[in-house]
């Protein structure tokens, strides 16, 4: 019954008229940006009426959708209001089902042992940034997913690591095992002395001065040449050696890539055990209402800067095996739309996932690479997801699961006579 | 310090300031009235100038005179960037009205990745010449070599907008709406004021100012690409926040002293770390005094 008026709804005249609409206004948006060109030192225009067609019917499609996800929203929202159940998607019930999730979780083992084993090195190489990524993207997710904080000057840390390793070994030619610690410590120390000023300050506001922080450590590193060898960068970071040995390329690319391998493992063991430890719960606390987390007895001030300061320490550790991997770096790999990029991993994902988190980034980082030909439509699309996961799904693709504790007390009380 | 290169400096200064004023007029209606960063508002000033751009080339092929041009791609740039305003508010922040602010700050920011990229892909990655509309009028002939006919231009447009923006907000009804729904929200629906109406209009005035700055700033550089956006938008964020966010003559103050400030440094200091030192000053103010120079002190609420 409910299913046939929902269709009626969808597809009735009205809808179309809406959609219409919806079409002329996108094709009069657009019109000047998409259709016309104009090159003003040859002084010849160049029109693109064709594009014009496509906005249109791509408006006046996705209207349709755009519409349907809308109600769906609002009636999750209204279900949500009317029974307290705690509903549960296909994929969370899986995942929490141990029967699914042992064999699953063998199976990711597996693949990502035998990966080198069966794939290019070009294959290998992609794979590695992807790790680079899920492990940048826990650390963040500790910052915005279970503390709540939104900060937009991540890849500074990130850019702190990477300097710390390049600039130690051009100076003082320390090795990568060396600097993967200091890189690390670095990062924490960045953490704790960015985090401090900052941690009176309201969520947005906070956002943008990290994002100013994070910006000024970039232009710092442009311009102050005899430091940070400017705009040009560093060249020829030495790769980690194996046991004082220099390994031949693939063997190398190998080589970091079960690096990091083991790196990812270790960081998802660590958050997860921070996530239920004392602190993390403290985290979560303060996420969900500060005055109470503080009436509750919490320390605000320390509890936020160890999320600040634990979550840079991994983008300091990422930072240094990035640079050891790319062999190459310079300030324009640290911009704010890189720290977007990674925010864009923890919000797809999911944040406070770990899982989600892991995803969000594996996809985020391997999607462009295997479809290159749309690859300058990546920005775009990152875009896109950001506004749409905010609109429709919040919590992610794969929300994390609250605790619940129930009181089951009551009912024995209530049933003794 | 000879008088001549100071005057330069600060002249520098207001054209810098009167641009930011333009943009951080938006920022801070926004503000005042959903409490939102509105991070994708450079955008609205790079379309803004990108189509008054686009129109500008169009009629220079026609042979229309320069003033001509002028008024009529201010005028398409503002029609065009109020219409992209509109809409990203009713994409990306209305169904968010009930939602965290965060999320609304992430929507914002991913609506300003996908506009930067939207036009990237559009028209072109590269810097683009834009005509120069603003003919250099006789009568300013003795002092021209301090100040060119554009940056009059820019003075004089900025101080029209203000006062009459101004002037619509104390005495028109959608002002006197606007000034409610600040105030607070729920009691300004209450007494019978159209919110969604309200945050629409304010989304469209805010556009309209930022095309304008974009259209007389780009005609005064003589070059835009699509990226212009993201610095005028955080540095009028800047402004509007040392002004105090929320309020239109803090603004404008702001504007004028973060233009002024940015001139002399870079005149002065150095001309490196310009951009460093709009941060700095945006972190400075941030941690000491949040509420700005004419801000109301705002504390939590449970």
């Amino acid at each position: 019954m409910s299913e046939i008026s929902e269709h009626k709804i969808l597809f009735g005249w009205e809808e179309i008229k809406k959609s219409l609409l919806t079409c002329i206004w996108f094709m009069f948006l657009t019109f000047p940006i998409m259709v016309i060109q104009v090159n003003t030192i040859h002084r010849t225009v160049e029109w693109r009426w064709e594009r014009l067609f496509f906005v249109g019917a791509g408006a006046f499609l996705l209207s349709f959708l755009w519409r349907y996800m809308i109600r769906r929203k609002e009636a999750g929202i209204k279900r949500e209001e009317t029974a307290q159940n705690t509903h549960q998607d296909l994929l969370q019930r899986l995942l929490s089902n141990p029967r699914f999730s042992r064999p699953a979780l063998a199976v990711a083992v597996l693949f990502f042992l035998t990966f080198p084993l069966v794939f290019s090195l070009y294959q290998i190489d992609i794979m590695t940034t992807a790790l680079i990524y899920v492990v940048v993207a826990l650390g963040l997710n500790i910052v915005v997913g279970l503390a709540g904080l939104l900060d937009l000057g991540y890849v500074a840390f990130f850019a702190v690591g990477a300097y710390t390793y390049a600039l130690l070994n051009v100076h003082f030619q320390l090795g990568f095992w060396i600097c993967l610690p200091i890189g690390g410590a670095l990062g924490f120390l960045f953490g704790v002395l960015l985090g401090f000023p900052v941690l009176r300050l309201r969520g947005d506001y906070l956002a943008i001065v990290t994002l100013g922080f994070g910006e000024i450590i970039r232009l710092v590193l442009e311009n102050w040449n005899e430091f940070s060898f400017g705009p040009s960068g560093i060249a020829n970071i030495p790769r980690p050696g194996f046991m004082g040995m220099d390994l031949a390329l693939h063997q190398n690319h190998t080589y970091i890539y079960y690096l990091m391998v083991g790196l990812t493992v270790f960081t998802i063991f660590v958050v997860r055990r921070l996530q239920d430890s004392r602190i993390g719960r403290a985290w979560t606390a303060l996420r969900e209402d500060e005055i109470a987390c503080q009436a509750m007895g919490i320390n605000k001030t320390r509890t936020k800067l160890s999320a600040f300061a634990i979550g840079a320490t991994w983008a300091g550790m990422g930072g240094v095996v990035f640079a050891a991997k790319t062999t190459f770096i310079n300030p324009a790999s640290f911009t704010i739309w890189e720290s977007v990029i990674i925010l864009c991993c923890v919000v797809l994902g999911g944040m406070g996932s770990i899982i989600g988190v892991v995803a969000g980034a594996l996809v985020l980082k391997l999607l462009p690479e295997y479809f290159r030909a749309f690859s300058e439509y990546r920005m775009l699309v990152f875009g896109t997801v950001l506004v749409l996961m905010m609109v429709f799904r919040p919590s992610g693709l794969i929300s994390s699961v609250r605790r619940v504790y129930r009181f089951e007390g009551r009912n024995k009380l209530e049933g003794q006579p | 310090m000879d008088l001549e290169y100071f005057f330069e400096l600060f002249l520098g200064g207001l054209t810098r300031g009167s641009i930011y004023a333009l943009i951080a007029l938006g920022y801070t209606m926004v503000y005042g009235i959903v409490e939102l960063i509105n991070f994708a508002h450079g955008e609205i000033y790079m379309i803004g100038a990108f189509t008054g751009l686009i129109v500008a080339g169009l009629l220079t092929l026609l042979g229309w005179p320069a003033l001509a041009i002028l008024v009529i791609a201010s005028i398409a740039a503002m029609i065009y960037s109020c219409a992209y305003g509109w809409t990203m508010e009713k994409i990306a922040y209305k169904p968010l009205r009930k939602a965290p602010r965060l999320s609304a700050l992430i929507s914002a920011i991913g609506m300003s990745l996908f506009l930067q990229n939207y036009v990237l892909l559009a028209q072109t990655p590269d810097f683009l010449p834009f005509p120069n509309l603003i003919p250099e009028f006789d009568f300013l002939e003795p002092i021209e070599h301090i100040a060119r006919s554009s940056e009059i231009l820019i003075y004089a447009v900025t101080a029209v907008v203000m006062v009459t923006l101004t002037l619509l907000i104390k005495f028109t009804r959608m002002g006197k709406a606007m000034r409610a729904t600040s105030q607070d929200r729920e009691m300004a629906m209450l007494v019978g004021v159209n919110v969604n109406r309200v945050i629409s209009m304010t989304f469209i005035l805010g556009s309209a100012t930022a095309a304008l700055g974009g259209v007389l700033i780009a005609s005064h550089i003589g070059q835009i690409n699509y990226y212009i956006g993201f610095l005028a938008g955080i540095k009028a964020f800047v402004a509007a926040v040392l002004g105090g966010i929320g309020s239109m003559p803090g603004a404008v103050i702001g504007s004028l002293v973060l233009g002024w400030s940015e001139s002399f440094f870079t005149g002065y200091i150095s001309s490196d770390y310009e951009d460093v030192f709009a941060f700095l000053f945006l972190v400075v103010i941030l941690i000491f005094r949040p509420s700005g120079i004419l801000g109301r002190k705002e504390s939590d609420k449970v």
